[in-house]
C-alpha cells in the first residue's frame, strides 16, 4: 500500500481524517489547559508568598 | 470493612490525603502516560494499516477505532462520575468529590467526541449527518447532563456544597445509562445493534477487534492522565491556604 493510497482511505479521507484530527485536538485540550491553569495558578501562589514576606 | 484486605484500605486512606495525593499522582503521570501512547501506536497501527478494508463500508469502517471506545468512555466515566460523587454524598470525603468533578469536563470530551464521529460516520454510510433515533438522542441528553454537571458546580461558590448538588444530579442521570445502552435493542434505531458486547461470539474479525479493544484500554489510560490532571488543579484551588501547598511553593522557589 503505498502512502497516497493509505491517506486517500478509500475515497473516505475527509470523513476519517476528520473524526481522528478532531479527537486529537480535543484530548490535547483535555491534558494543557488543566496543566497550564496549574503552572500559572503555582506562579500567582509563589508571587504572593514573596509579597508578604517582603 | 473487613472482607477488604488491609493494604487496599491503607492505599485508600493514603490516597484521601491531599499532600500525598498531589505527590502520588505526580510520580504515577509518566507511566501512565507511557503506557497510553504504546497503546495507541498499536491500536491505531493495527486499525488503520493493518486491518483490511471492510466488505461492506470500505475504510470508512476505520472511524470505529475512536467512535466505539469514546462512547464506552461516555457512559463508562458518568458512572465513576456519579459513583465518586455519590461516596463524596455520603462519606465527606474531598477527594471523591474532586474525582467526580475532574472526571465530567473529560467525559462531556468522549460524549462529544462519540456525537461528531458518530456523525461523520453516519454521513457516507446512512447519508445523514443525524437522525433522531433512540440512540443517537440519549448519547445527546448525556452530554446536556455532564455540560449541567459542569455548569452547576462552576455556579455555587462553595465548592463542598457545589459538590454535594452535581452528586445529585449526576446520580439522577444514571438512568440514562442503561437507556443509552439497550437503546438499539429496545426500539428500532437506524444506529446498528451491538457487535463486541453480545453474549454469542462478537461479529466481528479479530484483526478488526483487537485494535478496538486496544484503543479501549488506551482511552481508559487517557481518561485517567485527563482526570488526575483537572483532579491536582482543583485540589490546589480548594488547598490553597493549607500548609502543604505553602511549603510546596516555598520549596520550589528555592
Amino acid at each position: 500500500m503505498s502512502m497516497q493510497e493509505f491517506f486517500a482511505m478509500g475515497g473516505y479521507a475527509f470523513y476519517v481524517w476528520t473524526s481522528y484530527g478532531l479527537t486529537l485536538c480535543v484530548l490535547l485540550a483535555n491534558i494543557i489547559i488543566p496543566v497550564v491553569q496549574r503552572k500559572k495558578f503555582l506562579r500567582a501562589l509563589a508571587l504572593k508568598q514573596k509579597r508578604s514576606e517582603s | 470493612m473487613f472482607l477488604i484486605p488491609d493494604p487496599v484500605v491503607r492505599f485508600f486512606h493514603r490516597m484521601a490525603s491531599p499532600p500525598h495525593f498531589y505527590a502520588f499522582t505526580q510520580r504515577l503521570m509518566p507511566w501512565l502516560v507511557v503506557i497510553f501512547l504504546l497503546l495507541t501506536a498499536a491500536g491505531l497501527y493495527g486499525g488503520l494499516y493493518l486491518a483490511p478494508a471492510d466488505y461492506q463500508q470500505g475504510d470508512s469502517y476505520r472511524i470505529i477505532y475512536i467512535h466505539v471506545p469514546s462512547a464506552w468512555m461516555s457512559l463508562f466515566i458518568y458512572v465513576i462520575m456519579a459513583v465518586a460523587g455519590c461516596i463524596g454524598l455520603v462519606w465527606r470525603i474531598k477527594l471523591a468529590e474532586i474525582v467526580a468533578i475532574s472526571s465530567a469536563p473529560v467525559g462531556a470530551s468522549f460524549t462529544f467526541i462519540a456525537l461528531v464521529t458518530g456523525s461523520l460516520w453516519g454521513k457516507p454510510m446512512w447519508g445523514t449527518w443525524w437522525v433522531w433515533d433512540a440512540r443517537l438522542t440519549s448519547e445527546l441528553i448525556l452530554l446536556f447532563l455532564y455540560l449541567g454537571v459542569i455548569g452547576l458546580y462552576g455556579a455555587i461558590d462553595d465548592k463542598r456544597t457545589a459538590s454535594r448538588a452535581v452528586a445529585i444530579l449526576a446520580l439522577v442521570g444514571v438512568v440514562n445509562i442503561p437507556v443509552i445502552h439497550y437503546s438499539v435493542e429496545w426500539w428500532n434505531t437506524l444506529h446498528q445493534g451491538p457487535t463486541v458486547t453480545k453474549m454469542d461470539k462478537p461479529s466481528i474479525h479479530v484483526s478488526m477487534l483487537v485494535p478496538l479493544l486496544l484503543m479501549a484500554v488506551a482511552f481508559k489510560f487517557y481518561y485517567v492522565i485527563a482526570m488526575l490532571q483537572r483532579a491536582r488543579i482543583e485540589l490546589l484551588l480548594r488547598e490553597r491556604n493549607a500548609q502543604w501547598v505553602k511549603n510546596m511553593v516555598a520549596e520550589s522557589k528555592q
